[in-house]
């Protein structure tokens, strides 16, 4: 019998070694060993030698229908047009980010990316420890957070952030102006200085909306403290639409699924997050507030290419960049009216008529503005 | 303070059954498994599975009672898996079930990538080829009773399962076989009974019922997969297991229980009552615990469960 348990022991450290082959995905075994080979010969090409990039997820992984996804299509844009070769690492959970960086900094990329702010320790002490390599994080500002960064961002790197506020504020004013029942809500993920942009953005808009066309529209508002538990999603939203909101925005990545899934269920209206989300149920969301990661991803690579990295900084795209906005087909549940009018509100934002809150003390200030 | 509607306690039954139904299966799963004394913490990995199994199939064929049904089968196959290792080879229980744990969600991911053009999350399956509402349209929308009855079909389901494990556990021969194995496994072997095929047929279908309490997640609570889907479900389900004292009725209590902390937070959350979100977050780990502790009292699960069973040993 001992020996059937060796042979067990043997059988369970194969399934295992398997599933951590099942997890890291298909090909990158071969990618792996492919730029070494190619060092070897190439070592002192110029500029234009074909650079590597790659990026490592958020927890929701890289076809999360959100902004991991908007940013793969950045780099796959980039690969096309710009010749790069781009890669993925994926991460399942928070503890997977400094092994998958690692992974990454191991194929020798030319360029690192983490997405999304949870990434925003991991990709610091990665890339303070290797000063040759560049990285790059979404969704986070080390100027923003002086707490926690008193050195700001480290030559080697890049942030890039978005005016999220922007389209928040432009769907904001189309849920209001399209409520029926005078209320409409909003589905946060996990409180944080991204999320709350979405937040009082939209808040910003709704009150917009009621000045300019004497509503009195009331923004519900929750939090899940969850960016992947959809049953909380679905449950948050339901309890909302029961309070009698028939419009509910979210800002929770695979929370949000649930929220969509209310909305579905109970022929109600939703406004995705992130990418265009109509195809995740077509009768439903009316429009998304997009964020156009793969514009701003994009735009960093071919600074890269040019030789313009802008290191030791943080960009940030808006409307102006055309880096968010509101999503395509927008135009199939919302007037026209209403449409022309967001155009308008667009010209205005850019032109720094109106300055979107991003946070509570802003939006205080901002309906000061208003009255 | 606002007052607490009916309508409000209907919101909160309501999402209290959503969030239970998925729970109550796995952990019906984990009550057959040990009852015949086989630890099954490979609950969460056979959820997994079975989620994505069952929604992969759903969207496929149309029909979401076939993916529904191959999904508790995924979770079936990937049990024999631990049969195999913890009664064929008397393996350590433990140590089969957490690598059962990653074999799911790698399974899961890896076809999903096959399947879905490298996507790790599936197509959303659309509204009319989802799982059935029974009670849909029956009352007025919005309604008490509609709140807490306009449930999918999975839901009922779940509690309809619950008593059939009742009953074979405790009013049929082979339930007994199954107590009598995970009680004292040379007792029944010397009076009989075949220990092994017995352990066999109880830990496959505890596969089964987690399959489907996975596949309930993904085709009834969502319309998709995706890899943060199961987090944690299966593990709750064994602690509901665990607390309500290895028995079918005991666990579909403590999976109502988790339900309801889950439904009054929502609800909560949506008042005017200004708690952090966090702490919030919180409050159904916390209560179930809680409750749990003070009425529940010591709970003693069958005396063989965990040790592997060889007829050899004197």
């Amino acid at each position: 019998m001992s020996k059937m348990k060796k042979i067990l022991a043997l059988l369970m450290i194969a399934i295992l070694a398997f599933t951590v082959v099942g997890c890291s995905g298909g090909d990158k075994a071969d990618d792996t060993k492919k730029p070494a080979e190619q060092k070897e010969g190439e070592e002192n090409k110029a500029t234009d030698e074909q650079l590597k990039i790659t990026m490592v997820t958020d927890v929701g992984g890289v076809n999360d229908q959100s902004f991991n996804q908007s940013a793969w299509e950045g780099l796959q844009k980039a690969d096309k047009d710009l010749g790069t070769k781009s890669d993925y690492q994926e991460s399942h959970q928070d503890a997977d980010f400094v092994p998958n960086l690692e992974t990454a900094l191991d194929a020798e990329n030319d360029l690192i990316w983490g997405i999304g702010f949870k990434l925003a320790n991991a990709v610091y002490s990665a890339a303070e420890e290797n000063s040759d390599t560049k990285y790059a994080i979404v969704d986070f500002s080390y100027e923003g957070d002086e707490k926690n960064f008193p050195d700001g961002t480290p030559d080697n790197v890049v942030g890039v952030v978005f005016k999220q506020e922007q389209p928040s504020f432009l769907v904001g004013y189309i849920a209001a102006m399209m409520s029926e029942t005078g209320k409409v809500g909003f589905v946060g993920g996990m409180e944080s200085e991204v999320i709350s942009a979405f937040d009082y953005g939209y808040q910003a808009g709704v009150a917009y909306a009621n000045k300019v066309a004497d509503k009195d529209v009331k923004v519900l508002r929750q939090y899940a403290e969850a960016f992947g538990d959809s049953a909380k999603g679905k449950a948050i939203a339901s309890s909302m639409y029961q309070q009698g909101a028939d419009i509910v925005f979210h800002a929770a990545g695979g929370t949000g699924d649930g929220v969509i899934e209310a909305a579905k269920e109970q022929d109600k209206y939703a406004i995705g997050v992130d990418r265009d989300q109509n195809d995740l149920a077509p009768d439903n969301v009316i429009t998304s507030a997009m964020k156009r990661v793969d514009v701003g991803v994009y735009n960093v690579i071919k600074d890269l290419k040019e030789g313009k990295f802008p290191g030791g900084t943080t960009v940030v795209y808006g409307l102006e960049e055309g880096a968010v906005d509101i999503a395509p087909t927008s135009d199939k549940h919302v007037p026209k009216e209403i449409l022309d009018k967001v155009e308008e509100l667009k010209k205005l934002i850019i032109d720094g008529e109106i300055k979107v809150p991003v946070d509570e003390d802003s939006y205080e200030e901002y309906l000061k503005t208003l009255e | 303070m606002e007052r607490l509607s009916l309508n409000d306690l209907g919101l909160i039954i309501g999402i209290s059954l959503m969030y239970a139904a998925p729970l109550m299966y796995t952990a019906l799963g984990g009550v057959m498994s040990e009852n015949s004394g086989v630890v099954n913490i490979g609950l969460e990995g056979m959820m997994t599975i079975g989620a994505f199994v069952g929604t992969t199939v759903a969207y496929f064929s149309g029909s979401p009672w076939l993916g529904f049904l191959m999904g508790g089968l995924a979770g079936g196959v990937l049990a024999l898996l631990h049969a195999i290792a913890c009664v064929s080879f008397a393996a350590d229980q433990v140590v089969s079930g957490i690598a059962i744990n990653f074999l799911g969600p790698g399974l899961a991911l890896f076809l999903s990538r096959v399947f879905f053009d490298g996507a790790t999350m599936t197509a959303p399956i659309p509204l009319q080829n989802k799982i059935p509402r029974p009670m849909n349209n029956l009352f007025t929308k919005g309604s008490f009773l509609d709140l807490v009855l306009n449930q999918y079909a999975t839901v009922y389901l779940a509690f309809l399962l619950v008593f059939i494990v009742w009953f074979l556990l405790y009013k049929t021969k082979i339930g007994l076989r199954i107590r009598a194995v995970g009680e004292h496994p040379k007792a029944a072997d010397t009076l009989g009974i075949n220990v092994f095929r017995v352990k066999y047929l109880a830990v496959i279908l505890s596969g089964v019922f987690a399959g489907l309490g996975g596949a309930s997640m993904s085709i009834a609570v969502v319309s998709n997969f995706r890899a943060t889907l199961i987090s944690g479900q299966g593990f709750i389900a064994l602690a509901a297991m665990i607390f309500g004292k290895w028995t079918p009725q005991g666990s579909m209590w403590a999976c109502l229980l988790f339900g309801a902390a889950q439904g009054i937070v929502v609800y909560l959350g949506g008042t005017d009552i200004k708690v952090s979100s966090q702490i919030l977050e919180m409050i159904p780990y916390v209560l179930t615990l809680i409750i749990l502790m003070s009425f529940v009292g010591k709970a003693t699960g069958p005396a063989a469960n965990g040790v592997p069973y060889e007829k050899n040993e004197a």
